[in-house]
């Protein structure tokens, strides 16, 4: 469990350190006029800049979820290594190819996004298809890999170690999925012609999941490559 | 906090919090069955969280039928036993009292007093409810499908699981299994709410550390099951992956039934880390939302601020980090190193430190206060008393040499029943007649809720007191009948004939409780806006209930905590965290 528990530790000391800042020296029990507290405290930000945007927050904790998930995923994986049972599988070299698929993705929407931020439509445009389609192709290789494995013989139930293989590329391809449902709702903003402002934030959204995507399947794959 | 104005002049420039785009149903059904209001879906979900709860209650009767008068019953016989048994934990724990204080509790409140007009993502609080009745229902579904409901206890450890022999091996583990993912995917689109609108929807002035202690419990527990519960999922995924297609995580090599199973070297114990690694911490998902209720229940009605409030901030905390490093103190028999014993035993008694904090915090809480014994209050004292009696126990749990022996005992099962089962069900009470008048303009009737009270808190008592005799005597749980078997002594059958008597009369009077709901919706005295004379928000809302957006045209503002009761020079014994110092001072006249 200590993957698990070196994650959770990060973000206990995150949240403890931020508390601290929210509640020492404060005087609750002291009634005063309301604006001062509001400035001083909480998550949002001071009067004047622009408040977090919800969607935003949102995104982060549910990225905190997701990463609790991965991190026990690779926890049980890494105790069950242990077993004398194990017999590691030779990972097919196409997952190299998915690998560089899923960067471009990556890539592409970071290039969508820097364009929404310039109001550049069509660029938006671009960016959005070629890192959907990049994402597809990726769960197409992705299940192409699987088709290879199955073909030459690793059974899912044969070993842990397929077993494992199967159900982390599995659960990592559902969350891409994941996001092409919330990437097709851009792409519906974008083909309405909704206000630049909500565009913006969808397609910002988007980019960080999936960079926050591509880096859990490097992990898992250098995980799957060493063991 | 560089200056802290106490009597300037409290102009507060118009909200920054932005207004929330309300969505307005038009229709009956879009009002309240497909409803987006948080108010609506905490009721949704408290009503299907009781309902099963309810089931769970008959189930437990049952056992305690098969207990007390062994083999009286023909329809209860060692497998069915076993299901009730497995299904009367599972849900209790997950489905009634995660569901009922989140979902139900936290959808209710945190809009209400963090000042909100409703929580951030209402279409995704929405399909949280209906994600959960699918579980729930998937669930109830386990009690038709051939073989029943699965019987490996509700800690479903494997092998036994899904090994055959074992009761509902055939549909009842698969649903089982089934319905926990689905309730881990619908909680985790209600938790992201319940975060979020703490965070970012508190009104002008709400600082955090002006939060109600029931927004602190909720929330904290908030983030503990939405980083514990994926370890449920993972364990849940990976042993239907064993059941359905024959993969070997967690299952090993083993004869069953006189036959070698296709199983190979899985390991039992990597889902008992996994297992505890959200079972642990789900005590406190439970446990730390009624530490937060109660400490408002206690400070309301005993008309006194509660005592160290940031204490209780950072103990709540405190427990919520400590309770992930303690999980393998529910593991101390599976034969692992003894070292990790060593270091779990620290971590648990360590967690007695803010725990114990936060009772002499309510004690000293009520200590001179000018209590008003009233129905929510008996149940927040009722729950002090039986948390320590119940976290006392723990200590001895918690220590290795002292668990080996109790291990799988009785005083395991009267120690767990008494600090995370009880207790949270009296705070859900006391909450319930605490909130009752504001959910539905009401009150609940006194008369009956003191009966409800006496007999439930008593009764638990003569259930749980004597089943730590039981444990000592070595008896251990779980078993059908015992037979004649020497260690027990011949009283034990007559303990357990009577903890049965107490037990069936404890369920009846829950009837009280109900009939009193029911009557009380109709009948009820009017509750006006705040009968209790209390200082947080949701009572200080234009309509009782409040309506759709919760408060009137404009969010109120916040200038003090919630827990301004008694303040000297005062005109009343409480002013609400709306009032701004200069309206206290225009309405004394001064």
């Amino acid at each position: 469990m200590s993957y698990t528990l070196i994650f959770l530790a990060l973000l206990m000391g995150a949240i403890v350190w931020w508390l601290i800042k929210q509640t020492i020296n404060v005087t609750p029990w002291v009634a005063h006029p309301a604006t001062d507290s509001v400035r001083d405290e909480g998550v949002r930000s001071p009067v004047t800049a622009k408040p977090l945007s919800n969607m935003k927050l949102g995104l982060a904790v549910f990225l905190a979820v997701a990463t609790s998930l991965f991190a026990l995923f690779i926890s049980a994986y890494s105790i069950r290594m242990e077993y004398p049972d194990w017999r590691p599988l030779t990972e097919p070299t196409l997952l190299w190819i998915n690998t560089g698929i899923l960067v471009l993705s990556s890539i592409f929407l970071q290039r969508a996004w820097n364009a929404a931020k310039q109001n550049e439509v069509q660029a938006v445009w671009r960016g959005v298809a070629l890192g959907g389609a990049c994402a597809v192709a990726f769960i197409i290789g992705q299940l192409a890999a699987w088709d290879q494995l199955t073909s030459s013989g690793y059974l899912v139930a044969d070993n842990p170690a397929n077993g494992f293989f199967y159900v982390l590329t599995g659960v990592h391809a559902l969350h891409l999925m994941g996001g092409l449902v919330a990437l097709s709702r851009s792409v519906s903003r974008l083909w309405r012609r909704q206000d630049m402002e909500s565009i913006r934030l969808g397609v910002e959204l988007c980019a960080v999941y999936w960079h926050y995507l591509l880096v859990v399947w490097l992990i898992l794959f250098a995980l799957l490559l060493t063991t | 906090m560089s200056e802290t104005a106490h009597d300037a002049v409290d102009f507060a420039p118009p909200a920054e919090v932005g207004e929330m785009e309300l969505y307005h149903a038009k229709t009956w059904i879009g009002k309240y069955v497909w409803s987006q209001d948080a108010k609506v879906i905490a009721v949704q979900y408290a009503i299907t969280a009781i309902g099963i709860g309810l089931v769970a209650l008959v189930l437990s009767v049952m056992m305690r039928l098969q207990l007390g008068f062994p083999h009286a019953f023909s329809f209860i016989d060692p497998s069915s036993y076993l299901q009730f048994v497995t299904m009367h934990g599972m849900i209790m724990v997950i489905y009634l009292l995660t569901a009922l204080f989140l979902g139900g509790f936290g959808n209710y409140l945190i809009p209400l007093m963090v000042g909100a007009r409703d929580m951030v993502f209402p279409y995704l609080n929405m399909v949280s409810y209906w994600v959960y009745l699918a579980a729930v229902l998937i669930l109830v579904a386990s009690f038709f499908v051939p073989g029943g409901p699965t019987g490996a206890g509700w800690t479903l450890y494997p092998p036994q699981a899904i090994s055959p022999g074992t009761p509902g091996i055939d549909g009842g583990i698969i649903l089982m299994l089934v319905s926990l993912a689905l309730f881990i995917i619908g909680f985790t689109m209600g938790g992201l709410n319940y975060v979020v609108t703490v965070l970012q929807a508190r009104t002008r002035g709400m600082s955090l550390m002006r939060l109600p202690l029931t927004v602190w419990g909720i929330l904290t527990a908030t983030v503990l099951a939405l980083l514990a519960f994926p370890a449920l999922f993972v364990s849940a995924i990976m042993m239907l992956l064993d059941r359905l297609i024959g993969t070997s995580f967690f299952m090993p090599a083993m004869v069953t039934l006189g036959e070698q199973t296709a199983y190979d070297g899985g390991s039992p114990v990597l889902f008992q880390h996994l297992f505890w690694f959200f079972g642990h911490p789900e005590v406190y998902i439970v446990a730390l939302p009624a530490f937060g209720i109660v400490s408002d229940l206690l400070s309301t009605h005993a008309r006194k601020a509660i005592f160290g409030y940031r204490m209780m901030v950072w103990a709540i905390v405190a427990i919520g980090g400590l309770s992930f490093i303690v999980w393998a103190h529910h593991m101390y028999v599976s034969g692992m190193n003894p070292y990790f014993g060593f270091f779990f035993a620290t971590t648990t008694l360590i967690i007695a430190v803010p725990t114990a904090l936060k009772v002499y915090n309510w004690v000293l809480t009520l200590w001179r206060g000018n209590i008003r014994l009233n129905v929510p209050m008996l149940f927040a004292i009722g729950f002090v008393f039986t948390f320590i009696n119940g976290g006392l126990t723990g200590l001895f749990l918690g220590n290795v040499t002292v668990d080996l022996p109790l291990s799988d005992t009785y005083f395991v099962v009267a120690h767990f029943h008494m600090v995370m089962a009880v207790s949270p069900v009296l705070v859900i009470f006391g909450a319930i007649y605490h909130w009752y008048p504001k959910i539905t303009g009401r009150m609940l009737d006194d008369g009956l809720g003191k009966i409800h009270f006496w007999v439930t808190f008593l009764g638990t008592y003569a259930i749980y007191y004597p089943m730590h005799y039981l444990g000592f005597e070595g008896i251990p749980r779980r078993y059908f009948a015992y037979g004649d078997t020497a260690f027990m002594s011949e009283s034990a059958q007559d303990l357990n004939t009577a903890i049965t008597i107490a037990a069936i009369i404890v369920a009846f009077a829950q009837l009280f409780f109900l009939y009193n709901l029911v009557i009380s919706y109709f009948r009820g005295k009017k509750a006006g806006g705040n009968p209790w004379e209390a200082t947080t928000l949701e009572w200080q809302t234009p309509d009782t209930p409040p309506k759709h957006g919760n408060f009137g045209p404009e969010l109120p503002s916040v200038y003090r905590w919630a827990y301004d009761y008694g303040v000297p020079g005062a005109e009343k014994d409480y002013i609400p965290q709306n009032v701004s110092p200069s309206d206290l001072k225009n309405s004394s006249g001064q």
